[in-house]
Formats: structure tokens, C-alpha cells, sequence
């Protein structure tokens, strides 16, 4: 019965996520206005398209992309920020490694342009 | 239960988390001098990153070139040490912790996919035929044809030197690929060295629009076929619990667990490397990509990818599913045969010389497929000198089509080639003898390699196999004498194309395929002892 605080857990975050779904719909008012109807955070405005496709700027999938390069750099430093002390050296020169491989992608995409936005 | 109580309670693992973390884990255990080629690759791409970062402009391509040849040249000769040293033999040859296995066939196959990748790059290097600051290549890849943009970076002179580096990549994930001692770092390799391949492929200056449909097609149905090999490994581990290759044949042997996870495990992997490997029914992407690549990448594409893909199938099939030839034989013969009968008459209805050739790399798939039947070392033999031989021919191969030019750039209509070998012989010739290897005629390395996998399949009980691969061998020869009669034996057209002069780079290629070729078919027998030697795998 190990998993028991696991699944009341998940009941607790499913109960909080319905309650304040339906709490905001119940209880908020209703004032539309144009910057409403957006896209929420999501760059560019999906509809309408010119038939065949319409170009749309390359620049936030750049931004993104980079976000995301240094999301997974943050997810393997953690780990071993927390065990440091148990992987030693060769635990350093390999994170050590790593971030100097990542740094070359920065250093590139700075060089090449990718970091001005206009 | 309250949520303290959750709290409490999820607060154990925590506290022995950190009663753990006192002592220290241990250090995995890396060969770094057996692992020495694919080091020198990866550090040459790398640097090579650096050199579009900081370099100046101009010196960018004549840097590049050198460094991806070092590289090439680096890592060759670090496999030729590790090949004379006696590391990769018998139970040393598992190495960093059993993630990599370099052995006999490992080395053979990566030396094999360096010397090809060498041979590639000087086609990749080739800015004669096709003058501008970046040869076959376009100024700017991410502009619009034929839009401002794009002609605005070709006045201004941009070069797209980032060819190299995604080439070294690749060819990083092709050495890793066939020494993958387990699942998941085989499927590391495969995306590895298929990433560069998409964005290499979409790079041709010319007829930018059949490019990028080349690279659009080919990334997505391998993003598909990645995920059914992906699958695939998930199954495998459900059914062994481990991704280990030899652990999944020791739980095959033993027969525990639901047949119906491991054999969908097998299909769905076998699903992912078939693809790779350009074998029917898998093959409908090959004709487009081959056809749209920039030349010089398909060159490089038909040569290094089959080799990479056929070795990684040899070592997950020989190991892990090695146990199981009796269920994945009858599906294999069925393979083989579909890919020899399709690529050998679809082939016979080209009208575009690098569709021909992409049908004729299917036909080969099949071929090679025949020696993989055979599931045995001089089946594995046969296979290893066929990879080397028919790369060596398809280069060069491809290295002719770059050559034969009209105004609008390579003429690839096969009419256009009528009466080529009157205007010049050498090129046809050297062409003629490509296609002569390909027919599998006495002589040229082609023959070796099919009588190779062929014999090794007769005696490992495939007759019908081997039956059918010689009536399609036979099917495909007359496409190929079809080809050179055209080139001899008909009237030139007034306003056809010309044998363009190249450099020394396409030279050095063309004449290097021509040597392999004609040497493998003359004496084969040192080439066919060292793959002898090397025919073994270590589990």
C-alpha cells in the first residue's frame, strides 16, 4: 500500500485544477476585449493564413529552441549539483565537458546572428 | 489521510537519498584509447562548430575542408591502431560498461564508412564544377528560392560551410551506430547521425525546391521509423529488462516472458533499421531523397549510411536476435526478395540517372540482405566486403553524374547522356565500369561481393533466396548495359551536355573509385582475408 500517498496526491491536483476551472467560470466576470482572443504566448497569430502557406518570423522558434538547450543543460546540472560529493572528479571534468559542448552551440549562435532579435 | 501524511511520507525517499550520497559512486570505467575514433571525429566537428563562429569568411572553407579531412584522416589511422593492438579481441572488446563493442566487424565497418566519408568529402569540396563560394551548396540555406533574400546572399558572397561540420557528425553517429553494444545507444546513433543528413540534404543551390522536398520527406518518415525503432526497444526491454544485446538473446534463449513482446520488439526494430538500410517495403523514400540531395551528399548518403545501417543490423540480429533465426529468417528471405524484385525493375523504368542509382542502391539493399541471411561468419564476411566494395562504386558513380553538366546545371535525363562516351570517353568509361560492378560482372569488385554473400547464402540453406537474387541480378545487369549502349553506341545530341573539367578533389574521387572497383574484382582475396579475419562478432 506504498503508492496510497501517491494517488491522494494525484486526487488532491486533479480536485484543485477541476475546482478552479469551474470555480473561474462560475465566479469571474465576462469583459472580452481583442487581446483576449490572441494567441497566448505563442508567437504568432495562427489564423488567417495566405493560401500556401504564409511565412511567419523564424526568430521566437530560435528563442525557443535556445530556452529549451538550456532547460536540458538545468536537468543534467541538478542531478549532479545534488550528488556532487559522491561523484568526484571525474563526475567535474565530465559536467565540465558538457557545458563547454553547449557553450560552443551559444557561441556559435551568438556569432552567427541568432541572438539579435531584429 | 491528510497531507502532512503525504508530505511525511514522501519525505523517506528524500532522507535516503541523502544518507546515500556520503559514499561515493564509482567512476564508470571508459576506454578512451579503443573509443580514440570516434573522439577525434566528434572533437574535429566541434572545432569545426568553433571555426564558423570565429573564423573569417574567407578562410572559412579552405579551414573547414582541412579540418574535416584531419578529422577523417585522424580517425582512420586511430582505428588502424586499435585494429594492430590486440584491445579489441575476446572479452575486452565490450567497452564503457558494456555501452560499446569494439570488435572485429566494428573496426572493419568503421574503417570501411572513414575511407568512404573521405572519398565524399572531397565530392562535398568540389567548387569548380559548380562556381560560387560554396560549390553545389546554397549561400543561405533558410532564404526562399528565388527569392530577394536569396540572391542578395549570393551577391554578398555567404557560403554555407556548416556542410562539414553536420558531415562529421554524421559520420560520428555512422562510427557508433554498427558498435552499439546496446539499444539505447543505438538509437543515440541512429538520430545522430540522421539529423545532419535531413539538413544536409536540403542544401542543394540548384533546383532548391526538389532539395527541400528531398530533406521534408526524408525527416519525416525517418522521425517515423525512429519512433517505430524506439518502440521497438521499449517492447525488447518489457520482454528481456534489459537493453543489453546479449541479455535480450540470453532471455530469447531462455524463453521466458510473452513471445508476442519480444517477436513485436524484433518487427518493430528490424522496422527502424530496414529504413535506414533502404530496404523494401521501406524504400519509397530513397528515389525522392537521392534524387533531390545535393550530389555530393547523395554520394555520401548511398556510400557510409548503408554501411552503418547494414552493420548496426548485423550486430543487433547476429547478437541479440541470434537466438531467434528460425522466426526471423522466413520474414527476412520475404524482405530480401521484395527488395531485390523492386529495386531491380523499378529500376528498369528510369528516366533520371540518380532515381536509376537509387533504385540500384535498393536492388543492393537486397543483395546485401542475402548475406545477412546467411547468419553466419562468412554470411557476415560477404556482407562486410560487399558494403566496402559497392560504397567505393556508388561514389564514384556519383561522383560522374556531378560531372555531366549542361547550363541549367547536372544534366541527370538519362537522354541527355546519349552518345556520352563519344565526347568523352574517360568519364563514360569510368562510368561504364561502375555500372559493370553494379551488374555484378567478372572482374570489377561487384562480382566478388555477390559471389561473397551469394555463396555464404547457398551454404547457409537460402537457395530460393540466392535463386531469386541472381534472376534480379540478371534483370538489373540489362538496365545497366542498357545505359552504356546508350552512351556508346548512340548519336550525341546537338545540344547536350558537356563533361565539365573538375578539380584535383573530384579527380582524386573518381579515380579513387574507379581503383577500388577495378582492383577488388582483379585481386580481391587480401580485402576478402582481412574481412575473414574480422568476421566475428563479440557478444
Amino acid at each position: 500500500m506504498d503508492w496510497v500517498p501517491i494517488a491522494w496526491l494525484g486526487g488532491i491536483a486533479f480536485g484543485f485544477a477541476v475546482f478552479s476551472v469551474v470555480a473561474g467560470a462560475l465566479t469571474g466576470p465576462r469583459r472580452y476585449n481583442r487581446a483576449k482572443l490572441q494567441a497566448y504566448e505563442c508567437g504568432i497569430e495562427p489564423t488567417p493564413q495566405p493560401v500556401g502557406g504564409g511565412r511567419f518570423p523564424v526568430k521566437y522558434y530560435l528563442t525557443a529552441m535556445l530556452f529549451i538547450v538550456f532547460d536540458i543543460e538545468i536537468v543534467f546540472l541538478y542531478p549532479w549539483a545534488v550528488a556532487f560529493d559522491s561523484l568526484g572528479l571525474f563526475g567535474l571534468i565530465e559536467m565540465v565537458l558538457f557545458i563547454a559542448t553547449v557553450f560552443v552551440a551559444f557561441a556559435y549562435v551568438w556569432r552567427r546572428g541568432g541572438l539579435e532579435w531584429d | 489521510m491528510t497531507v502532512a501524511a503525504v508530505v511525511s511520507a514522501a519525505s523517506v525517499p528524500a532522507a535516503s537519498v541523502s544518507a546515500a550520497a556520503a559514499d561515493s559512486i564509482p567512476a564508470p570505467h571508459i576506454e578512451y584509447g579503443v573509443l580514440s575514433p570516434l573522439f577525434v571525429v566528434f572533437g574535429a566537428a566541434v572545432l569545426g562548430v568553433l571555426v564558423e563562429a570565429f573564423a573569417p569568411r574567407a578562410a572559412r572553407w579552405a579551414v573547414q575542408v582541412g579540418l574535416t579531412v584531419l578529422g577523417l584522416v585522424g580517425a582512420f589511422v586511430a582505428v588502424v591502431l586499435v585494429a594492430s593492438s590486440d584491445d579489441w579481441k575476446g572479452a575486452r572488446a565490450v567497452v564503457a560498461e558494456g555501452a560499446v563493442t569494439v570488435d572485429g566487424p566494428t573496426l572493419f565497418l568503421q574503417g570501411t564508412i572513414l575511407l568512404l566519408a573521405f572519398v565524399a568529402v572531397l565530392l562535398l569540396a568540389e567548387r569548380r564544377l559548380d562556381p560560387g563560394p560554396s560549390g553545389a551548396f546554397a549561400a543561405q540555406a533558410s532564404t526562399v528560392p528565388g527569392s530577394p533574400g536569396e540572391r542578395e546572399a549570393t551577391r554578398a558572397g555567404a557560403a554555407q560551410t556548416e556542410v562539414f561540420p553536420l558531415t562529421l557528425f554524421a559520420v560520428g553517429g555512422m562510427l557508433l551506430f554498427p558498435a552499439a553494444n546496446d539499444l539505447l545507444v543505438a538509437f543515440v546513433a541512429l538520430e545522430v547521425l540522421s539529423l545532419p543528413l535531413y539538413l544536409l540534404c536540403g542544401l542543394a543551390r540548384r533546383r532548391r525546391l526538389l532539395s527541400q522536398e528531398a530533406a521534408m520527406k526524408y525527416f519525416l518518415l525517418g522521425a517515423f521509423s525512429s519512433a517505430f525503432f524506439l518502440y521497438g526497444i521499449a517492447l525488447l526491454y518489457g520482454y528481456a529488462g534489459s537493453i543489453r544485446l546479449s541479455e535480450i538473446a540470453d532471455a530469447a534463449t531462455q524463453a521466458q516472458g510473452s513471445d508476442v513482446l519480444l517477436l513485436s520488439g524484433v518487427g518493430l526494430v528490424t522496422v527502424g533499421l530496414l529504413f535506414k538500410a533502404g530496404a523494401a517495403p521501406f524504400h519509397a523514400w530513397t528515389p525522392d531523397v537521392y534524387q533531390g540531395a545535393p550530389t555530393a551528399v547523395t554520394a555520401f548518403m548511398a556510400a557510409c549510411t548503408k554501411v552503418a545501417a547494414f552493420g548496426a543490423l548485423l550486430r543487433i540480429y547476429y547478437v541479440a536476435f541470434g537466438g531467434l533465426k528460425w522466426e526471423w529468417r522466413p520474414l527476412m528471405w520475404g524482405v530480401a526478395i521484395l527488395t531485390m524484385l523492386v529495386g531491380a525493375v523499378i529500376s528498369l523504368t528510369q528516366q533520371d540517372v540518380k532515381r536509376m542509382l537509387a533504385y540500384s542502391s535498393i536492388a543492393h539493399a537486397g543483395f546485401v540482405l542475402v548475406g545477412v541471411l546467411a547468419a553466419d561468419d562468412a554470411g557476415l564476411r560477404g556482407v562486410l566486403f560487399y558494403l566496402l566494395a559497392y560504397g567505393f562504386a556508388t561514389i564514384g558513380a556519383f561522383a560522374v553524374v556531378t560531372m555531366v553538366r549542361d547550363p541549367a546545371g547536372e544534366a541527370t535525363h538519362l537522354s541527355q547522356w546519349a552518345g556520352l562516351g563519344r565526347r568523352s570517353p574517360l568519364v563514360a568509361g569510368a562510368f561504364a565500369i561502375f555500372l559493370l560492378s553494379f551488374a555484378g560482372i567478372p572482374l570489377t569488385s561487384g562480382f566478388m561481393s555477390k559471389y561473397a554473400v551469394f555463396s555464404a547464402a547457398l551454404d547457409g540453406g537460402a537457395s530460393p533466396v540466392v535463386v531469386v537474387a541472381v534472376l534480379a541480378s540478371v534483370v538489373a545487369a540489362f538496365f545497366y548495359v542498357r545505359v552504356i549502349v546508350l552512351m556508346f553506341f548512340s548519336e550525341p545530341a546537338a545540344d547536350g551536355p558537356t563533361v565539365a573539367v573538375p578539380s584535383i578533389l573530384t579527380t582524386v574521387a573518381l579515380a579513387l573509385g574507379v581503383t577500388v572497383t577495378l582492383v577488388l574484382g582483379v585481386i580481391p582475396q587480401p580485402v576478402l582475408d582481412l574481412a575473414g579475419d574480422a568476421a566475428a562478432f563479440v557478444r
